[in-house]
């Protein structure tokens, strides 16, 4: 698809998303705003701009294109979004949201056929295994394109991650991106309180990967960072972007506040949301 | 029909598939293998050293392994991965659930060293519950093999069927007796030895007993019917329901627990369609122990010896 290079216009198409995702939280009462919201200029970036990628006919195998694997499934609504506005189904689609009979499960699933999903995820800590996975498919297809994968911070509390951090350097696993949205927040508070990661940078490090600082609330700073690292892969070398969000990204009352990991805004909140949030192409 | 037997030599089923996954992998370029550091201890090596870019290691560590095979199915590669049955299964649950099972992976979870009959390690290691954790997944296919032609023919078998599948095998070297270069049918029982006064659902290598069993019965004029059930799931109602209507009671017969093994399955069966008259030869809510496979298989009440006790108890029943 043709790539959107302008940051103002990314920023602009960013500000519809974060409107879909109150809009889709607020409809059904359910669903994860928080750490949607903060990952929306990632996924704005990556669908408009950074990925190679055909949305129409959507190939589960991903051959010859970069393929996108969400691991912390619950901030479903952003992925949604992205993929819709971004050409993979329907934008009208997104109203079924959570309801009986939709493709937009909950957690992202394969199970319905929505295009843009090659894996279910949402019980945590397998997206970086799946991700793995299909880089080595990648190679051993002489593919060049890469693998793309999203991590939570608190997600890293599940040992999976670890069995993957391990393997990844030492297959030299150089054709996938793992970036990680260090939001500082989990469902019960501060990650640093529930269970501090410590110096993840060392860890990773330590680990064998090339570690990459990234503002993921910057769009200009995340199309660069990611930019950059696409020139990095392929030298050997397992990639990993720490991504600094701001959880409620955009909202005012929602910024920063692990209380907006699961809750959905009532009518009045949201009125209060998407004034603070543009229409820039149109709600759904 | 039955398909005529005969003892060709001792091999274990684990070495059935070691063979299985290099014939296969000849003839099909996707099919990689993963293993999680047991690579002898699953027969893998013969297939690593010929495949070598093909073959991954990825440690201990099975939920990397599962889903790492979830991922090489997007590309587009039929992944075969290797550990022991307790570490196929219950240790990596919610892995196969969520990244092979509900996404509808083409991933072969292939697991050695099941049941009691992996012997002297004891019962942390032999898991009799695998059956029942795989069945429960929606969509997910069980497959449980007698020897060694048939787990060779099953491993390279699943490679044509698109979709999850737990093979399960064992340890010991066992009596092989199928035919060699058979054509492995999923989903198919296959008949082994007609009889009319009982019928003798066997999986795994509970197979070979039964057919011992049978020799005895025959010896005291009863006549037992052999069926070989080597797909637990989807079952082969029609061969389990022709067989009963013509015997009128059932044995079953699985290295594995009562609930939920092959012997679970049966009874849903006839409950719901043809209630008969069931007796169980399976492990009954206990753990097994360190042993040799045959001490273990005479203290659990896995042997032949039960499944002759269990006939007579089953035709006793009969109305």
């Amino acid at each position: 698809m043709n790539k959107i290079t302008d940051t103002k216009e990314l920023e602009k198409i960013a500000t519809q998303v974060r409107r879909d995702i109150m809009r889709m939280v607020h409809a059904v009462q359910s669903g994860h705003p928080g750490g949607s919201l903060g990952c929306a200029d990632f996924f704005t970036a990556l669908y408009f701009n950074i990925l190679n990628h055909t949305p129409k006919p959507f190939n589960m195998h991903g051959k010859e294109e970069d393929v996108f694997i969400l691991s912390n499934g619950h901030i479903s609504p952003v992925f949604y979004s992205a993929l819709a506005r971004s050409g993979y189904f329907e934008v009208s689609e997104l109203s079924t949201f959570r309801k009986l009979n939709t493709r937009l499960q909950g957690h992202p699933a394969t199970h319905e056929g929505l295009e843009g999903v090659r894996v279910a995820t949402g019980s945590l800590g397998q997206g970086m295994s799946v991700a793995i996975g299909v880089a080595l498919a990648k190679k051993l297809n002489n593919d060049p394109s890469l693998v793309f994968s999203l991590h939570g911070d608190g997600e890293l509390q599940e040992g999976q991650n670890w069995e993957a951090l391990m393997f990844a350097p030492n297959h030299k696993v150089d054709n996938l991106i793992v970036t990680i949205d260090y939001n500082g927040q989990q469902i019960d508070g501060r990650t640093s309180d529930v269970m501090p990661l410590g110096d993840l940078h060392a860890k990773l490090r330590s680990f064998g990967w090339h570690v990459i600082d990234m503002n993921g609330n910057d769009m200009k700073n995340v199309v660069e960072t990611l930019e950059t690292v696409r020139t990095l892969a392929h030298r050997g070398e397992s990639i990993a972007i720490v991504m600094r969000t701001k959880m409620g990204m955009g909202v005012d009352f929602m910024e920063d506040d692990h209380r907006w990991h699961g809750t959905s805004p009532n009518d009045e909140q949201l009125k209060n949301a998407l004034s603070q949030l543009e229409e820039t192409l149109g709600d759904y | 029909m039955t398909t005529a037997f005969t003892i060709q030599n001792n091999n274990a089923t684990r070495d059935g598939f070691g063979d299985g996954l290099y014939e296969a992998a000849q003839k099909n370029p996707e099919i990689v293998g993963l293993c999680a550091d047991l690579t002898d201890s699953l027969k893998m090596g013969k297939f690593h050293k010929e495949f070598p870019t093909r073959f991954f290691q990825v440690g201990i560590a099975e939920a990397n392994m599962i889903g790492i095979a979830a991922g090489l199915t997007i590309g587009g590669k039929i992944p075969y991965t290797g550990t022991f049955a307790n570490f196929s299964t219950g240790r990596v649950y919610d892995q196969i659930r969520q990244s092979v099972a509900y996404s509808g992976k083409n991933v072969k979870i292939c697991a050695s060293h099941a049941g009691v009959t992996l012997g002297e390690d004891g019962a942390t290691h032999q898991i009799l519950e695998d059956i029942g954790l795989m069945k429960m997944l929606p969509h997910m296919t069980v497959i449980n093999p007698c020897d060694y032609n048939q787990t060779k023919a099953a491993t390279i078998a699943i490679a044509d069927y698109e979709g999850p599948v737990y093979l399960r095998f064992g340890r010991p070297s066992v009596p092989n007796f199928t035919p060699e270069n058979q054509k492995f049918e999923i989903g198919k029982a296959l008949h082994l030895i007609e009889g009319k006064d009982v019928s003798i659902f066997a999986t795994g290598h509970l197979v070979w007993k039964a057919i011992e069993a049978q020799a005895q019965l025959a010896e005291q004029g009863i006549s037992a019917e052999v069926i070989n059930i080597h797909t637990i799931k989807p079952l082969d109602e029609e061969a389990i329901l022709a067989s009963v209507r013509k015997t009128g009671c059932v044995v079953s017969a699985e290295e594995h627990q009562r609930n939920g093994g092959l012997g679970d399955s049966i009874a849903q069966l006839l409950a719901l369609k043809l209630p008969s008259p069931l007796e169980m030869v399976a492990v009954n809510d206990s753990f097994g122990e360190s042993g040799t496979p045959a001490q273990l298989l005479t203290k659990y009440g896995l042997d032949t010896v039960n499944i002759v006790d269990a006939v007579k108890a089953v035709i006793a029943r009969k109305k």
